[in-house]
């Protein structure tokens, strides 16, 4: 197996990089592109805190090939801020204290926009089924609930979108 | 004083790293990246007890990709510390990296540094020790019991002896056995806690990067900067401005981020080869190989009157501090110190014992030796109310602490609230309490 440069669309800019055998995305993002919002809680799948959409789904980058996302459109934490204003949803977790460390917040951030952008006013369950990949350590989940179900009623007020 | 004057009590207050955790601007350890950064992995223990009779790291250093391997013989510095030396906690027990024995299951022996972190992996991988597997331990009373083998000279009986010459934190108040004999029940059980992971979701780690001026610079997740920076440097032999550690920002600790694990060997590294070095436990790492809560063996024996007056109450408890002492000692002192719980009890006898295994070592969290207590202290009582037949929300208000007792460890409480919490929290859960017992408080005694 040899490198490969790879093309793909991060944040809404075109990258070229070249990756290694068996690169993840979440080496790609953190450690060539330096998007460092994306965590690396377990590497295996099991935290949530390196969640980033990839055309749109809610994807765990430590599990997701680079090579895989050749082509595609990936949306990590950093992308929801084109410009330098904060989104609702993130003014959302802050106004509910809705982190501690801060360590999980970027997981689930991307992990309830994934959710408000199919299901713009979801039930107090269904946030709960949405953010399940996700896990926080701070005892943070109460306060995270709510910041997701206040950028949903911010959303339907206004009709703008979440994020 | 008004609530205004008091500016921030009784009002939200921002949290300042807030925004930034939102916006995933906050800089952990590693988002900082260097050019031409190397990786270190660790080659641990196989066993939990063994002598080790060699140590091979040729196909380590052949491995592609490795750079550098260190050894106990690499140290420039301690071979064995402990973490509060300088506070005169000792003697210093515990291997920076492994030479004539393993004692526990994990221990770090070899340092491979690579190019890569697989290339790191890869190599600790090949990394050959030869044990002469020795009878393990696994258990504090039978650790204690005469017939197990001695993890280290220091304590042939496995248990920790404090610089008074104590064999335990103790407490002695008033005369226990004279109240035993004096009342009406006698109530003993025994309990025993869990190690638990303090699990937070980000692992141990750091990276040390030699700067041109002879310092090194530390990144790292620690919870105790200047005590990892101090401990670094003692270890190393190192003047500490020779290091300059720079942290506060923690993925989650709950103490699971004091112990000093990453940085010495790290700085190490970083020193030999000249190079950025990374060392980030993995996820397996953190749940099996770094220090947990320490599990602890509680047996209570409480002297009791028709009443429920708690006249008596004796307590030995065993905390297993693993293979090493770390910061067990002051541990058992807070567990003791936190004897006999929220209650005023005349007579109170305590023994809480450090007792060393071949389990991994245990240390800080939340609540550092408070947390077992509590809960040993609360189940006793609930079996006191059942055995007398009597309310134990009313029991725990008879015994509760009042201003002005003298407690166990012979503090005069100041600030006692027990009386009125479980007030509140009987309203709030619906239970009845008699008219005496809810005019009971916190000053008065004599209300009941």
């Amino acid at each position: 197996m040899e490198d490969k440069l790879i093309r793909l669309t991060v944040n809404g800019r075109d990258e070229a990089v070249i990756i290694q055998p068996l690169a993840t995305l979440q080496d790609v993002l953190r450690d060539t592109l330096e998007l460092t919002a994306v965590k690396s809680g377990c590497g295996q799948g099991g935290c949530g805190s390196c969640s980033v959409l990839v055309d749109g789904e809610l994807r765990l980058s430590c599990l997701t090939l680079a090579e895989r996302a050749e082509g595609a459109e990936v949306t990590t934490l950093e992308g929801l801020n084109a410009t330098n204003a904060i989104v609702p949803l993130q003014q959302a977790f802050v106004e509910n204290y809705a982190a501690q460390c801060g360590y999980c917040t970027a997981g689930m951030v991307m992990a309830a926009k994934a959710l408000l952008d199919r299901n713009p006013a979801p039930s107090r369950d269904e946030i709960v089924e949405g953010l399940s990949g996700n896990l926080c350590r701070c005892t943070g989940f109460a306060p995270i609930v709510r910041a997701v179900q206040q950028a949903a009623q911010a959303l339907s007020d206004t009709g703008e979108e979440a994020s | 004083m008004s609530m205004k004057e008091l500016g921030v009590v009784g009002r939200n207050v921002g949290q300042r790293d807030l925004e930034s955790h939102a916006r995933g601007q906050t800089t952990y350890y590693e988002d900082v990246h260097y050019p031409r950064m190397l990786h270190l992995k660790m080659h641990r223990s196989a066993e939990p007890h063994a002598n080790i009779v060699r140590v091979d790291t040729s196909a380590a250093e052949a491995s592609p990709g490795v750079v550098c391997v260190l050894t106990h013989e690499d140290l420039p510095g301690k071979k064995v510390w402990n973490g509060l030396a300088a506070v005169g906690v000792g003697p210093e027990d515990e291997p920076i990296l492994a030479f004539d024995k393993v004692r526990w299951r994990g221990e770090p022996i070899v340092a491979v540094i690579g190019e890569s972190a697989e290339a790191a992996r890869a190599g600790a991988a090949k990394v050959e020790v030869e044990y002469d597997p020795l009878p393990g331990v696994f258990d504090v009373e039978e650790a204690m019991s005469g017939e197990a083998p001695a993890l280290t000279a220091h304590w042939p009986n496995n248990h920790y002896i404090y610089p008074d010459d104590h064999a335990a934190a103790q407490i002695r108040f008033g005369d226990v056995e004279q109240g035993f004999a004096e009342a009406d029940h006698i109530v003993e059980d025994k309990y025993q806690t869990s190690p638990i992971e303090q699990a937070p979701m980000e692992t141990n780690g750091c990276i040390a990067k030699p700067g041109g001026d002879g310092r090194i610079t530390v990144h790292t997740n620690t919870q105790a900067v200047h005590f990892a920076r101090d401990n670094t440097a003692a270890i190393l032999g190192l003047a500490p401005g020779k290091l300059r550690f720079l942290g506060g920002t923690v993925g989650g600790g709950f103490g699971g981020k004091v112990d000093v694990a990453v940085e010495p060997i790290s700085v190490l590294a970083a020193m030999r080869t000249g190079r950025p070095v990374k060392f980030k436990y993995t996820r397996e790492e953190e749940m099996q190989v770094s220090s947990t809560r320490s599990a602890w063996r509680l047996f209570i024996k409480d002297g009791v009157m028709n009443d429920g007056r708690i006249v008596a109450r004796k307590i030995t408890s065993y905390q297993d501090s693993g293979a090493y002492l770390r910061f067990s000692s002051y541990g058992s002192m807070k567990h003791a110190g936190h004897m006999p719980g929220p209650y005023t009890i005349p007579n109170v006898w305590v023994d809480a014992r450090v007792v060393f295994t071949n389990r991994p070592p245990s240390s800080a969290m939340r609540g550092f030796g408070v947390m077992a207590a509590s809960f040993a202290i609360e189940l006793q009582m609930d079996k006191v109310a059942k055995t007398i037949g009597m309310d134990p929300w009313q029991l725990r208000l008879l015994n509760a602490y009042r201003n002005g007792d003298m407690r166990a460890h012979r503090k005069v409480n100041e600030d006692a609230a027990m009386v009125e919490t479980i007030q509140a929290a009987a309203r709030l859960a619906g239970h009845d309490l008699p008219a005496d017992y809810q005019a009971m408080t916190s000053w008065d005694r004599k209300a009941s």
